[in-house]
């Protein structure tokens, strides 16, 4: 039987694999490129309300976030079920809003903090009373740029 | 001297992948990719002191108040208005198309690529609500009355260009944007409309 002469072993040809790590490499810097870091953990439930007419926020440094809305299922036992509002990684009271925006303002460079701009990511559900009371916080501390966070109706 | 090529021994790179990937992993964990979008605003300075809120006057005609209750309903001027309605009404008030004389004033101005005109640009929306208005009834108030200063915008710019407002250079657009300046005014809050 000729035909099926066993004279050395045929071997796969291995798959070229040195380009591999180059795309990969592509791919991150693709994602480190178009996402932003997440900041903080959020505490409170956040859907941003719909509207239309939208910007683009413009310049991730020189914006300052406050978040408005109901704790998280498993805060809430601790800290009810009322809207609140959370700075940076913990709840605020409305008075801690003029300390909190001078403290961002200072730590930024002295040349953006005009520029600075305030995103109000306010949940939907959230009564304005309490949205009045920060606006007024802000105006007392000098932040009049200020930007409601809102999805577009598709 | 050297005695042909010396091989230098090659590193082994079959894991580069690997530590990319991990670094891949990372930074698709750690990131968001949402862009953040809004409504831009400009808050009034803080008042320095109580009589100066009384001191600006202005012409009742000039002014179109919009109130939302803890209802979420919606009162502009003296008539009930649904949502819908707001934006059409918003247009007529800034534009004053056939110069009536309970919509705001004209004046002359001077403005860069359209000459003389006349502008309504002492006219001040007023928009006021309850404490119990829901955050989202707010936004959509909001929503349409920037929506009807941009709709006059592109329609200023579709006349005298035949282009978008967005597509403007930036010169025509500050020329644009003086021909309909965004004058909207959130009063100091009021608690009215009950609980």
């Amino acid at each position: 039987m000729g035909k099926f002469n066993k004279t050395g072993k045929r071997s796969m040809p291995t798959l070229n694999t040195s380009s591999l790590p180059d795309l990969i490499f592509s791919l991150l810097f693709f994602f480190m490129i178009v996402t932003t870091m997440r900041e903080v953990t959020l505490k409170v439930e956040f859907k941003a309300p719909v509207a239309t007419e939208l910007e683009k926020l413009e310049k991730k440094s020189l914006v300052t976030f406050i978040y408005v809305g109901r704790p998280t299922q498993d805060l809430r036992k601790k800290m009810g079920s009322e809207s609140r509002i959370q700075l940076n990684d913990k709840f605020a009271d409305v008075a801690e809003i003029q300390d909190y925006i001078t403290q961002e303002r200072s730590s930024m460079k002295e040349s953006d903090q005009p520029f600075m701009t305030v995103s109000l990511k306010i949940d939907k559900d959230t009564k304005m009373g309490i949205v009045t009371d920060i606006k007024q916080a802000l105006r007392q501390a000098y932040a009049l740029k200020i930007n409601y966070s809102a999805q577009l109706r598709q | 001297m050297a005695k042909g090529k010396r091989s230098v021994p090659e590193i082994n790179s079959s894991s580069t992948a690997d530590i990319a990937f991990l670094l891949l992993i990372f930074f698709l964990i750690t990131t968001s990719m949402d862009t953040d979008r809004g409504l831009a605003r400009r808050l009034p300075p803080p008042p320095e002191n109580k009589e100066q809120l009384d001191d600006i006057i202005v012409k009742e005609r000039n002014v179109l108040p919009v109130r939302i209750n803890a209802n979420d309903q919606l009162m502009v001027g003296s008539d009930y208005l649904t949502v819908g309605e707001l934006r059409d009404r918003a247009k007529e008030f800034i534009a004053n198309p056939f110069n009536e004389a309970n919509l705001p004033e004209k004046h002359e101005k001077e403005i860069p690529y359209f000459g003389k005109v006349m502008v309504t640009d002492m006219h001040v929306i007023s928009l006021q609500n309850d404490r119990g208005t829901s955050y989202q009834a707010y936004i959509d108030v909001q929503n349409e009355l920037v929506a009807a200063y941009n709709e006059l915008r592109n329609e200023l710019a579709q006349e005298k260009w035949q282009k978008n407002y967005s597509e403007l250079t930036p010169e025509q657009q500050e020329a644009v944007r003086e021909y309909y300046p965004q004058k909207i005014s959130e009063a100091e809050p009021k608690n009215y409309g009950g609980k």
